[in-house]
């Protein structure tokens, strides 16, 4: 009986908390894995549009990223409110592109300069004209190869 | 109780903290990447030596306003409803059998005025300047989704498998060679008979 009523006089046991080091380590390694770190901040808006019938894009390294977009908010005062280019972490005309897929290619290793890729990254609200000065600088410099960098998705959702 | 002649315990309270330091970080500074997309091929810019002659009824042209109206061999056509119309065309089979350019795969109307073959039929793209980017990418989504739509068909009918599945495990780098070998055939095959043949003119300028 005296044990009984030991029991019952206890405080509230302390939950144990031994384990918590080992979860947060698991979730810590996820998120190590699945990391890649940015090497360029975006300074245009970047909402992709969606598509069903993608392909996915292998190896990071044959890939050479435009980014197009209206200049985000900081940005605005001075390059204004039209869709701009970004190559690296500058602001671009569309003459420069060719440049800029010469230089990248010309960073690659040998094996690798006749397969790259350029991924198109562009805001869904960009007009086509800019596009299009894009894709023929880019025949210009016979990088023929594009990927128009979409989410995974209901493509009709583009239309709203 | 101390314990008697055991070394001291070393306090590993903080271990969650400094744990939790590092994971905010790498939560803070992660981006799940977004690489995929439609992959296509620009033509090149030298023209081709021949002038190649295209039958009219060859060629299936669709055009985008800046509204992002369309226009499908010359009718205006809900973006929805493209799909079905570019398939109808690719697969129409217009040729009559016995002629070299018979295709005694399709399950179309065999029309006479719209393509003669698959590997005839070719798909214009136009658009305007201003047409949006997204409406772009819609259109150019649901003009391969014909094509993937056709090729799955042919691939279900001959191999019993879709041909999308087929050409990701090709594409996969982890698939063995071995496998992929034999994969590279028969994509190869599927492929000849729909043919990807999407020109896209240049943009017009009103």
């Amino acid at each position: 009986m005296s044990k009984f009523n030991k029991k019952k006089d206890a405080s509230l046991p302390a939950v144990n908390t031994a384990s918590l080091p080992d979860i947060v380590f698991m979730l810590l390694f996820f998120f190590m894995t699945v990391t890649v770190m940015k090497d360029s901040s975006l300074k245009v808006e970047n909402v992709l549009p969606n598509a069903s019938e993608i392909k996915k894009l292998e190896k990071k390294d044959r890939v050479i990223y435009i980014y197009v977009g209206k200049p985000t908010r900081e940005y605005e005062k001075t390059f204004g409110t039209e869709s701009k280019i970004q190559l690296n972490d500058k602001f671009a005309d569309a003459s420069e592109v060719g440049d800029y897929i010469l230089m990248e290619r010309a960073k690659k290793p040998q094996e690798l300069q006749n397969v790259l890729t350029t991924a198109l990254k562009v805001d869904k609200e960009a007009n086509m004209g800019i596009i299009s000065d894009i894709k023929q600088e880019l025949r210009k410099v016979n990088a023929l190869k594009v990927n128009y960098t979409t989410y995974e998705g209901d493509a009709f959702r583009n239309l709203q | 109780m101390p314990k008697r002649g055991a070394p001291p315990e070393v306090n590993a309270g903080s271990m969650a903290d400094i744990a939790f330091l590092l994971l905010i970080f790498f939560l803070v500074t992660t981006t799940i990447e977004t690489d995929a997309g439609l992959d296509r091929m620009l033509p090149p810019i030298e023209p081709p030596d021949t002038d190649v002659i295209i039958k009219q009824k060859n060629i299936f042209e669709v055009s985008i306003n800046r509204d992002g109206q369309l226009l499908a061999d010359e009718e205006l056509t809900n973006i929805k409803d493209l799909r079905a119309k570019a398939i109808a065309f690719l697969d129409n089979g217009g040729a009559p059998s016995g002629s070299p350019d018979f295709c005694n795969y399709c399950k179309g109307k065999r029309d006479a005025s719209s393509s003669d073959n698959p590997s005839k039929a070719i798909i214009s793209l136009k658009n305007d300047r201003e047409t949006k980017y997204g409406t772009y990418i819609t259109v150019q989504n649901e003009l391969v989704g014909a094509y993937n739509d056709l090729r799955n068909r042919e691939a279900q009918r001959l191999f019993k498998k879709d041909f999308t599945d087929m050409e990701a495990e090709y594409l996969n780098p982890e698939t063995p060679d071995n496998v992929r070998d034999e994969l590279k055939e028969k994509v190869k095959r599927i492929q000849d008979l729909f043919p990807q043949k999407l020109s896209e003119a240049e943009t017009s300028s009103n």
